[in-house]
């Protein structure tokens, strides 16, 4: 019997089973070069926006109380640093976002893993973190200054609220939804409790884990700049209202740009994050 | 049988299977209906069937995926209850890890513990068995149907099973890489001997590579499909390797045939 002696047709990577789409080979440009361009591209319509916004500030087409000048934007943020407030406002925030977005991220792994694994436990606790969830986020601001008062700890808690919903809204399906052929097979093969959760269900939402880590840091943002709105003293979103009622627009600007770059930065780290993890776990 | 003779590297021994009066139901649908099987150690059975009969269920009962709501089993004279080390099953699909490489899949069945230099010989030489050798390294969506089918066997082979249970292996491959496994099969038996029972929808396939045939469904042709007990046994004459064009063969292969409700046109089958 000789037709054991391999199957060379079938020696080579297939079709991608999801998209349909070839395998790729190796024809990608080198990493380097493809930095480099991305870099490029990336940036070309954020200078074009800045050439076009001096272009329109200077023109006269719009008063200068409504639009300041990318410069006078620079200006205002030199002035802020040299006073030292400008380096505070930013730690202060960042302090918060991160603080909140690890709370809220941990306690939305940790019940997103209950609720997904235990069909008991989604029957205890899904209807009420379905109903929370459904209170409008900013509905939570006047309570937690009640409770915690207008400090730290309630900015914190409102980021970590925030951060909490989209883990948890993420994880939990995604874990109950790990093909049950795989837990089974894992079963046959002698795993069970904490071993089967690391052989197969934790790689299986690795994926699921990530976005919803980085739809999380969003909100994270997006909630501390709710909670310092409505009442703090440093900050990013504090120094928007008191530019506003000051009438300083090129501060104003000047916020929305660095929450802009911060958001983006953070997200960036998550993106890093990501890449690293999906090579490791990803299919 | 401890982790530690899993472990040694000589070959585990076939394993005596016994199936006594087996029933399993599913609510009030009777599947499988006082089945009485015994294999021998060393063996290879075949089960055939109409779809739906419940072989696949037969299977699972004899690993201790699935238990029984009568009758018993036992793998070498001791009884099965819940999962079993002593068998390795190869599911109907090749339910590999997509985000492990060909040689951490196949480390899945080799028992839990610290990996030792003797457990990474043991999956490279089942990779060179399967022919996947050059293939270590490739995750399972870069590796075609056959290939992820032969790699599932490696795997249920990493166990050292005294009982292998192959869910229709080689199901889905196309006709010409199927008998190449068939003979991969048979090499694998030589080499390391073990109980196997196979379920398979081609006959052909069945009386290739089994000592015995065995033809599950309704007894009473009124009942459903799905009320199985051994309609027949068939016990294949000759050793291995046979003559895929055996006449004998030819004579077995109208009757399971039959059996399976297809008229063959075979004159001397009646
Ligand atoms: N978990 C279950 N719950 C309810 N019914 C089941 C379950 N598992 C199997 N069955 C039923 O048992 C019968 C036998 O199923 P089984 O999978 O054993 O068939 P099979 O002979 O392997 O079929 P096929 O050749 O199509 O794979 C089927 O009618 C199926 O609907
Ligand atoms: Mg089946």
């Amino acid at each position: 019997m000789s037709l054991n002696s391999g199957t060379p047709v079938l020696e080579r990577p297939l079709v991608d089973d999801a998209t349909g789409a070839p395998v790729p080979v190796t024809s990608e440009p080198r990493p380097r070069r493809r930095w480099v361009r991305a870099t490029v591209l990336g940036a070309v319509i954020p200078i074009a926006v800045i050439v076009l916004w001096q272009a329109i500030a200077t023109s006269g087409l719009v008063p200068s109380y409504r639009l300041p000048t990318p410069l006078s934007v620079w200006a205002a943020g030199v002035d802020l640093y040299e006073r030292g407030v400008l380096y505070q406002h930013i730690a202060i925030s960042t302090q918060r976002v991160l603080l909140g977005f690890g709370i809220g991220a941990i306690v939305g792994l940790a019940l997103a893993s209950i609720v997904g694994l235990s069909a008991r436990a989604s029957e205890l606790f899904a209807p009420t973190l379905g109903a929370l969830r459904a209170v409008p986020s900013l509905a939570w601001v006047p309570l937690l200054g009640l409770y915690l008062g207008l400090n730290e700890d309630s900015k914190v808690a409102l980021v970590a609220i925030g951060a909490f919903f989209p883990v948890y809204t993420t994880v939990a399906p995604a874990l109950r939804h790990v093909d049950a052929h795989l837990v089974e097979l894992g079963r046959s093969y002698g795993y069970s409790g904490p071993a089967l959760l690391s052989l197969v269900q934790l790689p299986a939402v690795v994926p699921a884990v990530i976005s919803s880590l980085r739809l999380a840091l969003a909100q994270a943002w997006l909630f501390l700049v709710a909670g310092e709105l409505l009442g703090a003293s440093l900050g990013l979103g504090f120094l928007l209202v008191d530019s506003q009622q000051n009438g300083r627009i090129d501060r104003l600007f000047l916020t929305i740009i660095l929450l802009g770059i911060l958001g983006k930065g953070t997200d960036s780290a998550v993106g890093l994050l990501e890449r690293f993890l999906l090579k490791r776990w990803g299919s | 049988m401890s982790s530690s003779s899993l472990r040694s590297s000589t070959p585990a021994d076939a394993l005596s299977v016994s199936i006594r009066e087996l029933s399993r139901r599913f609510g009030d649908r009777v599947v499988l209906n006082e089945l009485s099987l015994e294999i021998a150690a060393g063996e290879i059975v075949a089960l055939i069937g109409p779809s739906g009969c419940g072989k696949s269920t037969l299977l699972r009962h004899i690993g201790g995926l699935d238990s029984p709501t009568g009758g018993s089993i036992a793998i070498g004279g001791a009884p099965v209850t819940g999962l079993d080390a002593r068998s390795a099953i190869a599911f109907q699909e090749p339910r590999l890890l997509p985000w492990r490489s060909i040689t951490r899949n196949v480390e899945v069945g080799l028992p839990r513990g610290k990996r030792t230099s003797a457990d990474r010989d043991r999956v490279a030489e089942l990779l060179e068995l399967v022919k996947l050798s050059s293939s270590a390294h490739l995750r399972p969506r870069e590796i075609s149907g056959g290939m992820a089918q032969r790699v599932s066997l490696a795997r249920a082979l990493a166990r050292r099973p005294g009982v292998l249970l192959l869910d229709e292996p080689f199901g889905a491959l196309d006709a010409l890489t199927r008998l190449s496994m068939q003979d991969l099969l048979l090499d694998l038996h030589a080499a390391e001997p073990a109980t196997i029972v196979i379920v398979t929808h081609d006959v052909d396939e069945a009386l290739y590579l089994a000592d015995r045939v065995i033809l599950l469904g309704a007894i009473d042709p009124t009942e459903s499909a799905a009320q199985a007990s051994i309609r027949s046994t068939v016990v294949v004459p000759g050793l291995r390797p046979r003559d895929r064009g055996s006449g004998d063969l030819a004579e077995l292969r109208a009757e399971l045939l039959e059996g399976l409700g297809v008229p063959t046109h075979h004159l001397s089958a009646r």
